[in-house]
């Protein structure tokens, strides 16, 4: 740096540039996982410290961008607090108080705890993870096991919108589906702020604007994130989309804008529904002998099976056939949405939408899916053989998340979207919302529920979760009550496919169906943000028998941080980050694929350890060793994986050739899909940037429910069991079977307590009913009261909890505020900043509030997971996030208020056990002055570390050295290829990577 | 903006003190003040410690304050340059006049004409001052003619004040008596530029509004919906500085009482009413008020100036 | 010589931010504080990382706005705004040292914080707040366009580019040269009516806004409407008709 050079001073001193400094001493690429989006990176590094983090452009799933969590990895990696050591818990829960251990110590307790309970009963471990990436693996560990009580975090986070997909299409949006961004004409997102597609979402939606030619409509209460750029704001009072999904079906079926085409061939429309009132086949489907489903063919008069390779099917009428009364289920379908209920007219002021503006959107949805059509010139065959010279694509896509399926009607609203698709003949055809491979599968997809055994030292004869289609699959005893933990699928959700997390604090602390012996956690932070009703839990934690031991009597947890729900464990596994460890994106799991291909991927250590942890993966596999869990050791009693979560990724076989990576197998290397073990397998997928991806041809991309190529493939990579067309379940019979039995037909059925409740739910069509709150209130008055409903949303720039220990990401957003409509304020008489008591029926919160005009009028919303616990995450005790940040998990309960027969069911979606945390209630009213500038409810801090940091300086030694040289720039056009087609002269290309250019 | 203690007490310093020397030059040059050592050391200690203390405290606030010297560098550009060179090429006349009447005994003649010169040139230093926040496009209540005209007429009166002060307290009261009119002039003057100066800022139309700043002005009126951080970041602490306009108001008759008023009442009181140690004391009393006065004016010149970058934080116009 | 090259550079380099796309993600933000806190401004100091009040420097910020028109409309705007590299750049000419200095050859603007000290008048002179004041290094920092990315031999080409743009996730940033009317970022500009903030203040910024386009809420347009099979209401009669009728398939 010579420009201090003269000392003159009236001279200009000239800097002098480094163009060209060397950035790092190596590059390594990984995955990201600042959030479940699963990006591509590129880490550079300096003497083996992280220095920049880029997107990988050749990742299928970000194509070279990172969202603003994944380009502040640097400094989650960096947190204050991390842990560092196991810890075992020596003062009273919640203290905080714990002792440094050595591993094998800890590893002895734990493999003691749980050996333990595995001699007695192994169905007392209560195994719950929350959302992790690893379910293939920690399911199995926990069948091995021998306990069925095993399940991810879904039941509190979207489990809805997965089976509202499942039991309707065979796939799902959350992270199972996604829009055609490149062709679609009209898209509507009802219910999004940032979501698991996190990029590919921005990226499409960025795209599509630009191109200029499609209609994006956002439904959501509020206009922010990707509301704003919408080409119209749908601001929907909450909880009532299924109401306006009706009312766009009613008119279309009015206008006859539907794809009767599509109908008849890929769905149960014209399947013929058995009615026969009181009868225990009612409302069943009309079967052959060999089981086919049977339709009415107007060309050939007769009932014929609906799997015929050329049908001519009725969609109305009733029938006589084999002795019994049948109507195709369309007829249902049409009969219940074109019911006067329905109309634009009779829903408009419940969803607070104008009827007019229900009218056109469904007269722009007609016109998108009917007049303009897009084809691709590309041949393919479907299932029954036929060729079809093109594809011909209904380009309106959907996607909807979080908005719809946190919600008591979730489920059904959920289902009523895809119902809408089926209608308008878009799902999978080019510029309508698309699979990701492995997806569809069979609907429901063929897994039961495995109940418990009750046998020492046994593993479980199949999988802890599944897809009940029949009361017979229920996990319950011969009263019908349940015999899961968190009591999912039993009579109160039977179709709680991911589990209930948020219920097991409460029903092993009240022993409520039974007590547990060891809770054992991973990644959820179940002490705060990730449960309703934060209070009583906490309560949950510490509560003690008489004889002073605490009802949860052991709790392990492996936790990668000092979150808040450390201090309420027995034995903490302290995990590594994300930038320190091997780690799998499994097609088994939940997989990155996109519409056009199949992708799974891998996370390597770019950065050394320099603590005392451990990957939990490897951990758990150890555990399982010592424990002797059949698969975990060979016949000689050794460890099966001695090099933990790598090895297993390697060698571990689900069935033959089938294993959690699908790139690279064969002992060559050269085979996919199927194939032996590859020991070189990590290593080419690190050659390859850590990711595997299979581009299918055009032929196979879309239709894949009925598309002969992609299903015969879908087989062959062992995703489903045979190539057969997947017929999307609009009318669906499974829910039927449970009203039936709701009803008092077959061997199995609802206690009379859950009688009424199944008998409502469980509609085989999409229903709507007031979300339960607003229900109950409506019954007990309140509902004036309460008359507003608050949400939260998650920050583009934050991922729950996490975000806040990340230096960076928290001077974006440490204080949460209540964003309030201007004319709710002046009508209740606050101003920007004031602080306000939020109230709901089980307890208030105190925040500050935004005044903003793109919100719902009747609707509040915050940030979510903003507010923290002091003592948490090494932030110092003046954090902004403990004394002004809230959250609203305080007052949201997490059982409704008790039925007429006393009993108090979990605030959650019926059908599924999804968590309402949608459905809050409050009132707002302005704090006493005194009361200004600090939140609460406020709990004592427990005892963790506490960053003593004053300054950051991070970077400030990393500097490169220049190499004095540099090359002229290029230019860079975001979405470039977009731009071309709409601006005369810019050239086409990515980035600024230009079509033809040979650089 | 924030208004920080070091540049109030630099801008309020270097303007007594130039304005003190301003009159010695002025009063020697015209015979007015004997060439006695003891006084002319006084007088211009005062004078010359106001300015390097005004300086010095400049200084001080800088990020490398030991890189000072590089701000003589921009001198074609830079009014912050300028006035640094201003500075230390005032000090040149300054310091001549100074030896002539402190070691040589000699006020007049020669030494008169160089004290002159350096009198102008003290002015124009003041004026480069002045000029540092007058050029400042984005904060309009600075970007005007009457922050030059302020600081100039603050200067001369706050060193009129100090001078009659000065020779009271050295027993020449017929000087003192000489300087009674232009004072008061001066102090009458100050106050009316002050208050067209604030009249100017209040009623000044908005120079830039949050639709200009945002360019979003064809959509309606503009307001914030988010900022961009929880906390204020460093824009806001420098630039965001806000003051509310009841607490304005009475900082605003604090720095007219005691600025201006008090120091004419008490100006008039001790030259017509009082003798001796009586009047000297009122006059140190004036002039106390009068400079603790315009610092409360300085504080306000600073509170009360809006940044334009506010309209990206929430102000509507600027 | 004064500060600001005689006359204006021919090159321009700059950036295009579209409005219409923008979702106020902060990548753009974040990944120029990770590129740049070991780059030539390096660091990026934070100050009270983990504690009240935190603050660091930052080049890059993400505002939000609310448009509200007469009628009623509303609107929602996300807003990132860095340095805009202006032509006639008051940061420049303010500053006493000649550490705030823009390049003859590509326009950018750039602090030279070895000459720095840090008197903070050019972050007085910015209209925009693009200057970020470092309190523990005592120097002023700024969006350096970065340089030693966008001309950096060590990175691949497709890394070339500054780091918000790269990163951009809706593609709503772009670069390169406004300074070349045949440039791909001037067309841009010229067929989306790209603009300057505070046009009043007289700074020419190199760095153009693209505005949010209309909206499609039917608003202004003739709304479309469906025609119904069947006027009267209720499912009966649609589904009497559909009894024998083969429906297209
Ligand atoms: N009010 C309200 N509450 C909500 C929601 C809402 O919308 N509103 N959303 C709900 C939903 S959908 C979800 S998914 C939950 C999410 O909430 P949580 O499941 O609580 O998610 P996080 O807090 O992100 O992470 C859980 C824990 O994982 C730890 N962790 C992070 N990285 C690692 C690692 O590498 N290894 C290990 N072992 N641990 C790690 C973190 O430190 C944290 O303690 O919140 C739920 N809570
Ligand atoms: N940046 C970031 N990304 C994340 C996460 C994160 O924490 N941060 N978390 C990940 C996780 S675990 C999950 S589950 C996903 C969830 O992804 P999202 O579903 O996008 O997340 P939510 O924040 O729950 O957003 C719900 C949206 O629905 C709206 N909404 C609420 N009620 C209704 C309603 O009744 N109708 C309609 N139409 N809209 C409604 C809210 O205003 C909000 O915009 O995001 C994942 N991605
Ligand atoms: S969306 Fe962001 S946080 Fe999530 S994986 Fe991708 S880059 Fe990482
Ligand atoms: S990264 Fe792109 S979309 Fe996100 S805030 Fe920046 S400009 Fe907007
Ligand atoms: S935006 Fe501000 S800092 Fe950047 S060149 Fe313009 S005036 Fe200077
Ligand atoms: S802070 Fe530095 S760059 Fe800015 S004006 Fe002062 S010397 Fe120049
Ligand atoms: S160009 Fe570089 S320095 Fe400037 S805002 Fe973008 S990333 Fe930051
Ligand atoms: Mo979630």
């Amino acid at each position: 740096m010579g420009q201090k050079g003269t000392m003159n001073p009236f001279k200009t001193v000239k800097e002098e540039i480094d163009y060209s400094p060397i950035v790092g001493d190596e590059v390594k690429f990984s995955t990201c996982y600042m959030c479940a989006c699963r990006c591509g990176i590129k880490v550079h590094l300096k003497d083996g410290k992280p220095r920049y983090i880029e997107g990988n452009p050749d990742h299928p799933v970000n194509k070279g961008v990172l969202c603003a969590k994944g380009s502040s990895g640097i400094m989650h990696w960096n947190s204050p607090a991390k842990l560092t050591k196991p810890l075992l818990r020596v003062g009273e829960r919640g203290s905080g108080d714990f002792k440094e251990i050595e591993w094998d110590e800890a590893m002895k307790i734990a493999a003691q705890w749980l050996g333990e309970t595995r001699r007695k009963d192994p169905g007392k471990l209560a195994f719950f993870t929350g959302r992790d990436q690893s379910q293939s693996l920690t399911g199995w560990w926990a069948a091995r096991y021998g306990t069925h009580n095993f399940a991810a975090h879904g039941g509190f986070c979207s489990v809805n919108m997965a089976a509202g997909g499942l039991y309707t299409l065979g796939g799902a949006f959350w992270e199972f589906g996604d829009p055609d961004f490149d062709r679609t004409k009209y898209f509507m997102m009802l219910g999004v702020a940032d979501d698991h597609d996190s990029n590919p979402i921005k990226t499409g939606l960025g795209k599509m604007k630009t191109r200029g030619d499609c209609k994006f409509v956002a439904v959501n209460p509020s206009r922010n994130g990707y509301g704003a750029i919408a080409d119209e704001w749908v601001g929907i009072r909450p909880g009532t989309d299924g109401l306006f999904i009706f009312a766009l079906i009613h008119e279309l079926l009015r206008a006859e804008k539907v794809d009767f085409a599509s109908l008849a061939r890929y769905t149960n429309a014209p399947w013929l529904v058995i009615d026969n009132p009181g009868g225990a086949d009612h409302g069943l489907f009309l079967r052959n002998k060999k089981g086919d489903p049977l339709i009415w063919d107007l060309k050939k008069k007769k009932a014929v099976s609906a799997h015929s390779k050329i049908i001519t099917p009725a969609f109305a009428g009733e029938r006589k056939v084999a002795g019994k009364k049948v109507v195709p289920s369309f007829s249902h379908l049409a009969e219940r949405y074109m019911a006067a209920e329905y109309s634009p007219d009779a829903v408009a002021e419940t969803c607070g939408i104008p009827a007019d503006t229900i009218r056109r959107i469904a007269a722009e949805l007609a016109h998108a899916a009917f007049e303009e059509e897009v084809f691709i010139d590309q041949p393919w065959t479907d299932a029954w053989g036929k060729k079809h010279d093109k594809m011909i694509g209904r380009p309106v896509a959907i996607h909807a998340m979080r908005g719809i399926s946190a919600h008591s009607n979730g489920f059904h609203t959920c289902r009523a979207i895809h119902v809408l698709q089926a209608l308008l003949g878009s799902v999978d055809t080019p510029g309508g919302w698309r699979y990701k491979p492995p997806f569809p599968k069979p609907i429901p997809p063929g897994a039961k529920p495995t109940p418990p055994h009750f046998t020492p030292l046994t593993p479980m004869s199949g999988p802890p979760a599944g897809f009940p289609t029949d009361p017979k699959h229920l996990v319950v005893d011969d009263d019908g009550q349940p015999l899961r933990i968190d009591k999912a699928f039993s009579w109160e959700h039977p179709l709680s496919l991911h589990g209930m997390m948020h219920m097991v604090l409460r029903n092993a602390a009240t022993k409520d169906p039974y007590g547990i012996d060891v809770l054992f956690m991973f990644m959820a932070n179940m002490a705060w943000n990730s449960s309703m009703n934060i209070g009583e839990t906490l309560g949950f934690f510490t509560a003690k028998n008489d004889d002073g031991s605490y009802k949860v009597p052991k709790i392990i947890y492996s936790d990668a941080f000092y979150s808040e729900t450390i201090p309420y464990c027995d034995l903490i596994l302290p995990d590594t980050t994300y930038l320190e460890r091997y780690d799998c994106l499994s097609v088994l799991d939940r997989p990155f694929s996109q519409g056009h291909g199949v992708a799974d991927g891998i996370r390597q250590p770019v950065v050394e350890l320099d603590r005392d942890v451990r990957t939990f993966q490897s951990v758990l596999l150890e555990l399982g060793a010592m424990l002797d869990l059949p698969g975990m050791i060979n016949a000689d009693g050794t460890p099966k994986y001695p090099g933990g979560y790598p090895d297993y990724l390697v060698n571990h076989e689900r069935e033959p050739g089938l294993g959690p990576l699908a790139g690279w197998r064969g002992k060559d290397g050269d085979k996919f899909g199927r194939g032996e073990p590859n020991p070189k397998q990590l290593e080419k997928y690190i050659e390859n940037g850590c990711f595997w991806e299979d581009k299918m041809p055009m032929s196979k991309q879309f239709f894949k429910h009925a598309n002969k190529e992609y299903l015969e493939y879908a087989t062959h990579m062992g995703w489903i069991a045979e190539a057969k067309p997947i017929i999307h379940q609009l009318y669906n019979e499974d829910l039927q079977r449970f009203r039936l039995a709701a009803q008092g037909h077959g061997d199995h059925q609802p206690p009379e307590e859950h009688r009424e409740r199944t008998q409502t739910y469980f509609d085989p069509l999409p229903m709507w009913y007031k979300p339960f709150e607003e229900r109950d209130m409506d019954a007990s008055g309140d509902t004036d009261e309460y008359p507003i409903h608050a949400l939260s949303q998650r920050p583009m720039h934050m991922y729950h909890s996490w975000g806040s220990q990340n230096t960076w990401l928290r001077q974006i957003t440490n204080a949460n505020k209540l964003h309030i409509h201007k004319d709710m304020a002046a009508d209740i008489g606050i101003v920007d900043d004031d602080w306000v008591w939020i109230e709901s029926r089980h307890g208030r919160v105190k925040g500050q509030v935004k005044l903003i005009t793109g919100v719902n009028k009747n609707t509040v919303w915050t940030w979510n997971a903003i507010g923290k616990r002091k003592g948490a995450w090494g932030l110092k005790h003046d954090s902004p996030e403990f004394n002004q940040a809230f959250l609203l998990n305080h007052i949201i309960s997490d059982v409704l208020k008790p039925n007429k027969h006393g009993y108090e069911y979990s605030n959650s979606d019926p059908v599924t056990g999804q968590a309402a945390w949608y459905d809050l209630r409050v009132k707002i009213t302005k704090c006493a002055a005194e009361e200004f500038g600090f939140t609460e409810p406020m709990y004592e801090a427990p005892n963790g570390p506490i960053s003593d940091a004053d300054i950051s300086q991070y970077g400030k030694d990393m500097q490169g050295e220049t190499t004095a040289s540099r090359t002229d720039i290029k230019e860079w056009i975001g979405q470039r290829h977009e731009n071309a087609g709409s601006i005369p002269g810019i050239k086409d290309g990515h980035g600024n990577t230009i079509k033809g250019d040979k650089s | 903006m924030h208004p920080a203690k070091s540049v109030i007490y630099f801008t309020t310093a270097t303007g007594a003190g130039y304005g003190l020397f301003f009159w010695l030059a002025l009063l020697s040059f015209h015979n007015h003040l004997p060439a006695d050592k003891a006084m002319g050391f006084v007088m211009l200690a005062v004078s010359f410690g106001l300015i390097i203390t005004g300086l010095l405290s400049s200084t001080g606030h800088l990020g490398h304050p030991e890189r000072a010297w590089r701000a003589l560098s921009q001198w074609r550009s830079s009014w912050l340059s300028r006035e640094g060179v201003m500075a230390i090429l005032t000090f040149i006349p300054m310091g001549i006049f100074g030896v002539y009447w402190v070691f040589l005994d000699q006020n007049t003649g020669i030494a008169g004409v160089v004290g002159m010169v350096g009198a102008v040139m003290a002015l124009v230093t003041v004026f480069t001052t002045s000029m540092i926040y007058a050029c400042l496009k984005t904060i309009p209540a600075w970007h005007n003619i009457w922050t030059k005209i302020g600081y100039l007429v603050m200067s001369l009166m706050s060193g009129a004040v100090l001078v009659m002060a000065l020779t009271t307290v050295f027993g020449m009261v017929d000087i003192a008596f000489h300087l009674f009119k232009p004072v008061g002039i001066l102090l009458v003057t100050g106050l009316i530029v002050k208050a067209i100066y604030w009249r100017h800022i209040h009623s000044g139309k908005a120079v830039s509004t949050a639709e200009s700043a945002t360019g979003l002005g064809g959509f309606g009126k503009v307001s914030l919906a988010a900022s961009p951080h929880s906390a204020d970041n460093y824009l806001l602490k420098e630039m965001g500085f806000q003051i509310a306009r009841k607490h304005a108001t009475k900082i605003r008759l604090i720095a007219v009482i005691l600025g201006f008023v008090l120091p004419f009442i008490l100006i008039g009181v001790a030259m017509h009413y009082l003798q001796d140690m009586g009047r000297v004391l009122i006059l140190c009393l004036a002039t106390a008020s009068c400079l603790l006065g315009l610092v409360f004016e300085r504080w306000l010149f600073f509170a009360e100036a809006k940044h334009v970058v506010t309209l990206y934080y929430g102000q509507d116009k600027v | 010589m004064t500060s600001l090259p005689k006359t204006a550079p021919k090159k321009k380099l700059g950036l295009v931010i579209d409005l219409d796309i923008c979702v106020g993600c902060h990548a753009c933000a974040t990944n120029c504080k990770e590129w740049n806190t070991g780059a030539k401004s390096a660091p990026l100091t934070d100050l009270n990382p983990h504690g009240n009040d935190p603050d660091g420097v930052w080049f890059n910020r993400i505002h939000t706005f609310e448009t509200m028109s007469e009628t009623g409309d509303s609107r929602t705007v996300h807003f990132p705004k860095s340095c805009l590299h202006c032509d006639n750049a008051p940061c420049v000419t303010v500053c006493p040292t000649g550490a705030s200095y823009k390049r003859e050859e590509d326009g950018i603007v750039l602090v030279n914080e070895d000459i720095c000290i840090g008197c903070k008048l050019c972050s007085w002179a910015c209209p925009y707040g693009a200057r970020e004041y470092d309190e523990t290094e005592g120097v002023m920092k700024k969006c350096t366009l970065c340089i030693d990315k966008i001309y950096n031999e060590n990175l691949p080409v497709e890394s070339r580019a500054p780091a918000c743009v790269s990163t951009c996730p809706t593609g709503a940033r772009s670069f390169g040269d406004l300074g070349d009317p045949n440039s791909d970022v001037s067309k841009l500009v010229a067929a989306r009516q790209g603009y300057n903030l505070m046009p009043e203040q007289g700074t020419k910024p190199v760095n153009k806004y693209l505005p949010p386009r209309p909206k499609q809420d039917g608003v202004d347009a003739v709304p479309r409407t469906l025609e119904y099979a069947d006027d009267e209401k209720g499912a009966a009669p649609l589904l009497a008709r559909w009894v024998d009728k083969i429906l297209s398939v």
